[in-house]
C-alpha cells in the first residue's frame, strides 16, 4: 500500500468518525463520547495529512500547531462556564480565518501555475469563462471565511463587552451591505478578468475581495443586538463550515469536503431549532430590528406604575415558611457566577422542609442549554431542573416565585402583548405563582430592551442587587431564620 | 477526483449532517454547537497541507503558518470547551448518588 492509499484510508475513517461523533453529541448520554469520537477523527485526518506525498516543511508545521495549542488548550481550559459562548464564537473565528488564509493560498499558488505553464495569456472572454469557474472555490472560500472571522470576532466582542451589546445603526445600513456585496461579485470577477492582460494583476483584486468580505462580516455583525448573538453564532458556525468544504472543494480533499459540509448542514438546522426554541425569525434576526416597537410603549406604560422593592430578611421569610418555591435563574445569575449560592440557599430551604424546583427556560442564560451547564457545575441534582413544559402547571401551587436576573422568559407581555416584540414567545408563567421576588441590579429593561410588567404586578416585590450579593444576604437570613 | 464525485458527497453530506442531529434535545444546543464547531476545525489539514506542499516559496509558507496556526487553536480549543460543558452533565451522576444516600 502506497502512502497516498493510507492516507485515503486515513480520511475515511475520520469521515465515519466525525458522523458518528456528531450522532453521539445529539444525545445527552453519548455527548461527551461523541466528541472524544470526533476528536480521534481529527487526530486521524492530520496523521493521514503528515504521510501525504510531496510533503515537506515539517519542521514549520509542527511549530505552527505548537504555537495553536498553548492558547488554545490554556484558553479553553481557564474560561469560566458563563463565557462558554463567546469562546466558542472566538474559535469558531479561528475556523474561519484558516479557511480564508488557505484559500488565499491555493489561489496565488494557482496564479503562480498559470503563469509557469501557459505561454499567452487567455482572451477576456476565456479568462471569463474557464478561468473564473476554475478560481470560483478558491474566491468563495476567501469570502465565506473572512466573513466567518471578522463576524465571529464581533460577536466575541458582543458577548465580552468589547463592543456595545445594542445593535448599532447607522444610516443607509442594507444599501451599504448590498454595495459592500456587489463589490465583492465585481472585484471577484474582475480578478478574472484581468488574467488576460496579466497574471499577477489578479492578485491586487483578490485583496480587494478579501478586504471587502472582512468589512462585511464586521457590517453584518454590528447591527445586531447581544440577546440574537446565539444565533449569529451558530449561523457562523454553519458559515465556517461551509468555507471548509469549499476549500475541500479546491484542495480536492475528501474528508474537508465531508466534514465541513456535516457542520455546514448541522449548524444550519441548528440555527433553525435556536430560532424556534426563543420564537425568533432567522430573517428577523439578520435583517429587522429588535425592540424598536417596545421603546415607544414602555414610556407610556412604565409612568403610572411602580416597582415595590423589599428587604432581604423579609425575602428570607416568605421562602423559608413557604412550601413551595420555584426559582428561575436567568442571564443576570450567570454573570454574577451566582449558580453555587442558588444551590446553598436551596439546601437551606430544603432543610426546613421546603419543596425547590428550578424552571428552565430553553433560552435561560445566554444559549439553549447553557443554563443547565452552568446549574450543573455548582451541582444542583437533575431532576430538580425542569423544563418550561414541565414546570409551569406547577406555578399556580408555589407560594414563591424566585427569578434571578431573568426577564424576558418571564414577561408576560409574550402573552398578552401582540404589539409587543417578544409576542408569542413561550415564557415562564412566574406570574401564575402566589408570591413573585425578583433578583435585579437595576430597574432597567432586559436584554431584549423590553418593560416588564411582571415587576409592577402587585403581587411582585423587587430585590434589588448584584445576584451574588442579594442571595448571599438572603442566605444569612434564612439561616438566622 | 471529478467535480461531479464532490458535488455528489456534498450533497450526500448535506442530508446526513441534517439527519444526525435532527433529534437534539434543546440541552445539548450549546455543547452540540461547540462540538460541531470543533469538527470544522478539519480546515486545520487543508492549512497542513498548503504548508507542507509550499516548498521555500516564502508568500505560501507564511500564508500556511498562519493558517495552521488559527486551525489548531479552532481544533484544540474547540474539542476542549466541548469536553468541558459535557464534562458537566457527566457530573450528575455521582451528585445524585449523594443526594440519595
Amino acid at each position: 500500500m502506497t502512502s497516498t492509499n493510507i492516507s485515503e484510508a486515513a480520511y475515511l475513517l475520520a469521515s465515519l468518525l466525525f458522523i458518528f461523533g456528531l450522532k453521539r453529541l445529539s444525545s445527552p448520554r453519548t455527548a461527551r463520547s461523541g466528541n472524544l469520537v470526533a476528536g480521534i477523527g481529527m487526530a486521524l485526518a492530520l496523521g493521514g495529512t503528515f504521510i501525504l506525498p510531496g510533503m515537506g516543511n515539517f519542521g514549520w508545521i509542527i511549530l505552527a500547531i505548537a504555537i495553536g495549542t498553548v492558547p488554545g488548550w490554556l484558553l479553553a481550559k481557564r474560561v469560566k462556564m458563563t463565557a462558554m459562548p463567546q469562546m466558542v464564537s472566538l474559535f469558531n473565528g479561528m475556523g474561519g480565518a484558516c479557511a480564508m488564509f488557505i484559500s488565499l493560498g491555493e489561489e496565488l499558488k494557482w496564479l503562480n501555475g498559470l503563469d509557469g505553464r501557459v505561454g499567452l495569456l487567455p482572451s477576456l472572454r476565456e479568462a471569463l469563462t474557464q478561468m473564473l469557474p476554475r478560481s470560483f472555490p478558491m474566491l468563495l472560500g476567501i469570502v465565506l471565511g473572512a466573513i466567518s472571522f471578522t463576524g465571529s470576532l464581533i460577536a466575541f466582542g458582543k458577548l465580552q463587552g468589547l463592543v456595545s451589546e445594542k445593535p448599532l445603526r447607522w444610516p443607509l445600513q442594507k444599501p451599504i451591505n448590498v454595495l459592500v456585496v456587489l463589490g465583492i461579485i465585481g472585484a471577484a470577477v474582475t480578478s478574472a478578468g484581468v488574467i488576460s492582460v496579466n497574471y499577477h494583476y489578479a492578485l491586487t483584486w483578490i485583496i480587494v475581495l478579501n478586504v471587502l468580505a472582512l468589512l462585511l462580516g464586521v457590517l453584518q455583525v454590528l447591527p445586531i443586538g447581544g440577546a440574537d448573538m446565539p444565533v449569529v453564532i451558530s449561523v457562523l458556525n454553519s458559515c465556517t463550515g461551509l468555507a471548509a468544504a469549499v476549500t475541500g472543494f479546491a484542495m480536492k480533499n475528501m474528508s474537508m469536503i465531508i466534514a465541513g459540509t456535516l457542520v455546514g448542514a448541522a449548524g444550519s438546522l441548528l440555527t433553525v431549532l435556536m430560532c424556534k426554541a426563543m420564537n425568533r425569525s432567522l430573517a428577523k434576526v439578520i435583517f429587522g430590528s429588535f425592540g424598536g416597537t417596545a421603546q415607544g410603549r414602555a414610556a407610556a406604560g412604565a409612568s403610572d406604575k411602580s416597582q415595590r422593592e423589599i428587604a432581604a430578611s423579609e425575602c428570607a421569610i416568605m421562602m423559608g415558611y413557604a412550601r413551595k418555591v420555584i426559582i428561575i435563574p436567568g442571564y443576570g445569575l450567570a454573570v454574577a457566577q451566582a449558580q453555587h449560592l442558588v444551590h446553598e440557599l436551596d439546601e437551606l430551604l430544603e432543610k426546613r422542609g421546603v419543596e425547590v424546583k428550578y424552571a428552565i427556560h430553553p433560552v435561560a442564560g445566554r444559549m439553549p442549554g447553557h443554563m443547565n451547564v452552568l446549574l450543573a457545575e455548582a451541582d444542583v441534582p437533575y431532576p430538580k431542573l425542569l423544563d418550561m413544559e414541565e414546570i409551569n402547571p406547577e406555578f399556580e401551587q408555589a407560594d414563591v416565585a424566585l427569578i434571578i436576573g431573568a426577564n424576558d422568559v418571564v414577561n408576560p407581555a409574550a402573552r398578552t402583548d401582540a404589539a409587543s416584540p417578544i409576542y408569542g414567545m413561550p415564557i415562564l408563567n412566574a406570574d401564575k405563582a402566589k408570591n413573585i421576588i425578583v433578583i435585579k441590579r437595576g430597574r432597567g429593561t432586559g436584554f431584549a430592551g423590553i418593560e416588564n410588567d411582571l415587576f409592577y404586578n402587585a403581587k411582585t416585590r423587587m430585590l434589588f442587587g448584584d445576584a451574588k450579593k442579594a442571595l448571599q444576604e438572603l442566605t444569612t437570613e434564612v439561616k438566622a431564620l | 477526483m471529478s467535480t461531479l464525485a464532490m458535488i455528489y458527497i456534498f450533497i450526500l453530506a448535506i442530508f446526513t449532517g441534517v439527519e444526525v442531529i435532527a433529534r437534539v434535545p434543546t440541552v445539548l444546543h450549546t455543547p452540540l454547537m461547540s462540538g460541531a464547531n470543533a469538527i470544522h476545525g478539519i480546515v486545520l489539514i487543508g492549512g497542513v497541507i498548503v504548508l507542507g506542499m509550499a516548498g521555500d516559496d516564502m508568500v505560501l509558507c507564511s500564508l500556511g503558518f498562519i493558517a495552521v496556526v488559527f486551525g489548531t487553536l479552532n481544533v484544540v480549543g474547540g474539542f476542549v470547551v466541548t469536553d468541558r460543558m459535557l464534562e458537566m452533565f457527566k457530573a450528575k451522576a455521582p451528585a445524585k448518588d449523594k443526594e440519595a444516600k
